[in-house]
């Protein structure tokens, strides 16, 4: 039995039923990663010892009766930035390359307890600072749709491996996109919590402020199942949101769905690709046909946000990882004459030039100089945009917006200039700078063949009306796969 | 004087808490290196601070007890500075909005009072320590230390000589001590202090200041103040200019040495906490820590020598300590004369503190036995002899005053016939001296009574004793 295009939902099933057992379906994922990983680069690390008796152990909770939760025995992966215990947790970074964290994250702990198996850590750009998982020193992630494309950032080895069926599912991290625009380019579903939702607790900070776990999975009804594991109050996380839990996978499905849908103007402008555009306003219109209402809003905060979204990333970003320096853990360049050039050595060398350039700007950025120009005024910027979408809740339900300007891109296209890379994520930054709920579903196909997603951007805590829209939008478009090796061409569309 | 002096204190205490500020570590001295730590205060990747609400409260505590506003709304802040002792490379502290300001102080300088303003304090964590020298070539670090959490006072720049200094010091160690914030031991470090210091000629506006870290005494924040103060006058007094720097105080040499300029000071790049919540400070809460505050130091002083009548210095010694200035109180309402009791405190038991500085703890005594056996005395049920044998006592197995009295038979005998008969034995034994004194010789009278007190066992009342000699000696 191959786990490649089972679902969460279809793998549980197969395991209730006795069909298949959480050891065959390791097996074959692993076997899988061995063929198929060269190729596409999302794992990292594989652990199959550790897979294998997870595996055990999830089929004598199934023989026993004891499969409560869906998750139970289906086989998943894990963003490298996300700790996993006595795994090593790189963030696709030198400086990381040999951390073995002794605990997990709160997300892992809970998928875990589900019975959940861990089949490995995925790929990403460095410490989650990229839109296309090329700034990772194991080497870009491919698209599986189109290897000469990239997978997306900073999440990708996540996208690319839900994408190509190496693992049933994965949990990414989302700082300004990172789930989502690589959900998109690779053809799956993606959803970046309300900020508070998922604990925090064990994922390697980038900009606390706005990072959120979340997770990437084949379809909607997954990412409910997922999101329904992990959400939830932390004691460790005082940010995370104490509140009474939902049930994310109950009455996805709805005959009708009476929501009022706004599109904003500032984010269907000349910059937006035209088969995206297409795309994201034929979803609109099955949303319609469900029984929605659409209308214009407008965001005029929108032209300030890419710039305050890398001030306040990248500030926070500086004090965050001003712990690698090279004196406990991480990577220490020997033979340092003092304390000062162990510093600079370490950091130097340990960072990649994509993290050293945040970390730059951010320091800058935070200087008693530079403070009230920059920080601070990015912080009056994030309250306009926060401002602007509460606005924009009093009209309407849902916004709606594309993932990203275009489709998968090049390989090597934009690493050469950076200001590019960033505008790109002009539609994704404000639901972080804002905290709330972002789904990105598959909607269609460009006339390459690659895929493209909507994005639904709701109010805090409404992940559950994202999901039955995100399904609308599924049901109507059908699951998108790449094209496997020897196939001709896609199915769906 | 040529110079005034202007002092604003920076100090640090360490807060008492049971836990650490942001996780479950225990907060304590002396440990074994490195065995008090976990990933949140060893700032490993993806571990989160969680605030401590027992360190918010007492900070709050302290900052009523030092009359301040509490903010209702504050946040904590990301101090940015690379050091090995400091595992984030950024300190949680407090920034703009501290959640305490505009309090103050009020110091007793020899009878004058004076009030200290009190800019903030503001909560922060403490990094752990360098072990210089450990090992050959190089420095090991403890992180025991790491995220204890402490409390910054900033005093204004209302301080005007060295000694008010180390008065205000005093007075800011004991009302964080009454309030049970901080056990201040500065030979552990857990209260230091940084002196802020410039000098000017009266009339002219503020000079240039100096700042002196990590003093940890009382009296080594007297003398670097006096110090800097001499050598800042003698700077201006020779055509220089004083630079704006910080120093290191070396109590040892008695000298400061220039650490960095205002020009290497570090930019702390400070940012808001996005690890923790705002804190916000209920009415409710801020009322039932308002409760929890004792009377302080300065305000028994006025009340011991307003209504009691005791002598300044006396008050002071008396309130140095909470446990004690109970102990006073309780006592002085058992036995109804205060002047009595802080004269047995001043001597016998402060001289018991001396000799072993936790006694009180240690001892069975406290303020009620203490109050009845300084009754039984005021009313001259037993001498001071037996005074002092009965604390001893109760010092070692505890106990009852009364019955111990009875027990030894200390109470004063007051038996005119006893007394009359011990007299006459005295004489009758010795015929020369009475001879002496009716002769004329004074002296023989001291020898006679000396007899007479051993003959009743010094247990009776030396008044009636002496009365009785005399009429006898006379007949």
């Amino acid at each position: 039995m191959s786990i490649q295009d089972l679902t969460i939902k279809e793998a549980s099933e197969l395991l209730r039923r006795r069909k298949v057992s959480s050891r065959e379906l390791t097996e074959s994922a692993l076997d899988r990663i061995r063929r198929e990983n060269g190729r596409i680069n999302a794992f990292i690390t594989v652990c199959d010892d550790l897979a294998l008796s997870q595996a055990d152990a999830a089929d004598k909770r199934l023989a026993g009766g004891d499969g409560a939760s869906p998750l139970c025995g289906v086989p998943m992966g894990i963003k490298d930035s996300i700790c996993t215990r006595g795994v090593r947790t790189t963030c696709a970074s030198r400086m990381l390359e040999q951390f073995v964290p002794p605990y997990n994250a709160t997300a892992v702990e809970s998928l875990l307890a589900s019975g959940s198996v861990l089949l490995g850590k995925l790929n990403m750009d460095e410490f989650g600072m990229g839109s296309s998982s090329e700034f990772s020193i194991f080497g870009s992630v491919k698209n599986p749709w189109d290897t000469g494309r990239v997978a997306g950032g900073s999440s990708g080895g996540p996208a690319a491996a839900v994408a190509s069926g190496l693992c049933c599912f994965a949990l990414g991290s989302d700082t300004g996109g990172s789930i989502r625009q690589p959900a998109s380019f690779c053809g799956v579903v993606g959803l970046k919590p309300t900020h508070g939702l998922i604990s925090r607790y064990g994922l390697v900070a980038y900009a606390p402020s706005l990072d959120q776990i979340g997770p990437i999975t084949s379809d909607v009804t997954d990412c409910a199942l997922v999101l329904d594991a992990i959400a939830g109050h932390d004691p460790r996380d005082p940010t995370s949101a104490n509140r009474e839990g939902e049930d994310y996978s109950q009455g996805l499905n709805r005959d009708k769905l009476p929501i009022r849908v706004g599109l904003p103007r500032e984010y269907f402008g000349p910059e937006l690709n035209k088969d995206v555009k297409n795309a994201v306003f034929k979803a609109v219109s099955m949303l319609e046909e469900a029984g929605s209402s659409t209308g214009e809003v407008s965001f005029p905060s929108t032209e300030h946000a890419i710039s305050a979204f890398y001030l306040i990333s990248s500030a926070e970003a500086s004090t965050s990882l001003g712990r690698y320096d090279g004196i406990r853990f991480g990577y220490r360049k020997t033979g340092a004459k003092d304390l000062e050039e162990l510093y600079q050595l370490s950091r130097s060398e340990g960072f990649g030039r994509e993290v050293k350039r945040r970390i730059l700007f951010g320091t800058h950025a935070l200087s008693a100089v530079y403070r009230d120009k920059l920080y601070n005024k990015a912080l009056r910027i994030r309250r306009m945009i926060a401002r602007d979408f509460s606005e924009a809740f009093e009209s309407f339900d849902v916004i709606v917006a594309p993932a990203y300007p275009e489709t998968a891109f090049r390989m090597g296209e934009k690493t050469g200039n950076p200001l590019k890379m960033y505008l790109g994520d002009i539609y994704n930054v404000g639901a972080n700078l804002a905290g709330l709920p972002a789904l990105v579903v598959p909607c269609g196909l460009d006339r390459r063949g690659l895929p493209i997603g909507i994005q639904l951007i709701g109010k805090p805590f409404s992940e559950k009306l994202l999901l039955r829209a995100g399904y609308a939008i599924e049901k109507r478009v059908g699951r998108l796969r790449p094209p496997r090796a020897g196939e001709e061409s896609s199915e769906g569309g | 004087m040529e110079y005034e002096v202007v002092i604003g204190l920076e100090i640090h205490a360490e807060l008492k808490t049971a836990t650490k500020m942001f996780c479950g570590c225990k907060n304590e001295f002396g440990a074994k290196p490195n065995t008090l730590v976990c990933p949140v205060c060893l700032g490993m990747p993806g571990a989160l601070p969680v605030m401590n609400m027992a360190a918010v409260e007492y900070a709050v505590r302290a900052g009523l007890a030092m009359n301040c506003k509490i903010s209702s709304f504050s946040k904590m802040d990301r101090k940015n500075y690379f050091y090995p002792d400091l595992p984030k490379a950024y300190q949680i502290s407090q920034y703009d909005l501290p959640l305490c300001t505009d309090g103050h102080v009020e110091i007793d300088v020899n009878g004058k009072y004076k009030r200290i303003g009190i800019e903030r304090i503001h909560l922060e964590e403490d990094a752990g320590k360098l072990i210089h020298d450990a090992i050959d070539h190089g420095s090991l670090v403890d992180y025991n230390r790491c995220g204890v959490p402490l409390i910054e006072i900033v005093s204004r720049p209302d301080i005007s000589s060295p000694e008010d200094a180390r008065i205000f010091l005093e007075t800011v160690k004991t009302i964080l001590e009454y309030t049970g914030v901080s056990d201040c031991k500065m030979q552990e470090g857990s209260l230091r202090a940084d002196v802020n210091l410039s000098v000017r000629r009266p009339g002219e506006p503020m000079g240039t200041r100096t700042e002196m870290k990590n003093i940890n005494s009382l009296h080594a924040v007297q003398r670097a103040a006096q110090a800097e103060a001499k050598r800042q006058a003698a700077v201006i007094r020779s055509g220089g200019r004083v630079i704006q720097e910080t120093r290191r105080w070396d109590d040892a040499r008695k000298e400061s040495f220039p650490l960095r300029s205002k020009e290497e000071a570090m930019d702390y790049r400070f940012m808001p906490e996005p690890d923790l919540v705002p804190l916000v400070i209920g009415q409710e809460w801020l009322e039932e820590i308002r409760r929890s505050i004792p009377e302080l130091a300065l305000s028994r002083v006025k009340r011991y020598i307003d209504d009691l009548g005791i002598p300044r210095y006396d008050a002071h010694l008396i309130t140095q300590s909470r446990f004690l200035a109970d102990m006073f109180e309780t006592a002085a309402a058992a036995c109804g004369n205060p002047k009595l009791v802080s004269n047995w405190i001043m001597t016998d038991i402060l001289r018991r503190i001396n000799e072993d500085k936790d006694f009180l703890a240690a001892s069975g005594l406290d303020g009620q036995n203490l109050g009845r056996v300084m009754l039984l005395l005021d009313k001259g049920e037993i001498t001071p002899n037996s005074a002092k044998e009965i604390l001893d006592i109760l010092a070692r197995e505890g106990g009852d005053p009364d019955a111990i009295t009875e027990k030894k038979g200390m109470r004063v005998q007051r038996d005119q016939n006893l007394i009359a008969r011990a007299v006459e034995e005295v004489i009758a034994q010795n015929p020369k001296a009475a001879a002496d004194y009716r002769a004329g010789k004074e002296k023989s009278f001291s020898f006679l009574m000396g007899k007479a007190m051993a003959a009743l066992k010094g247990r009776a009342d030396p008044v009636q004793v002496r009365e009785l000699l005399l009429r006898r000696l006379k007949e």
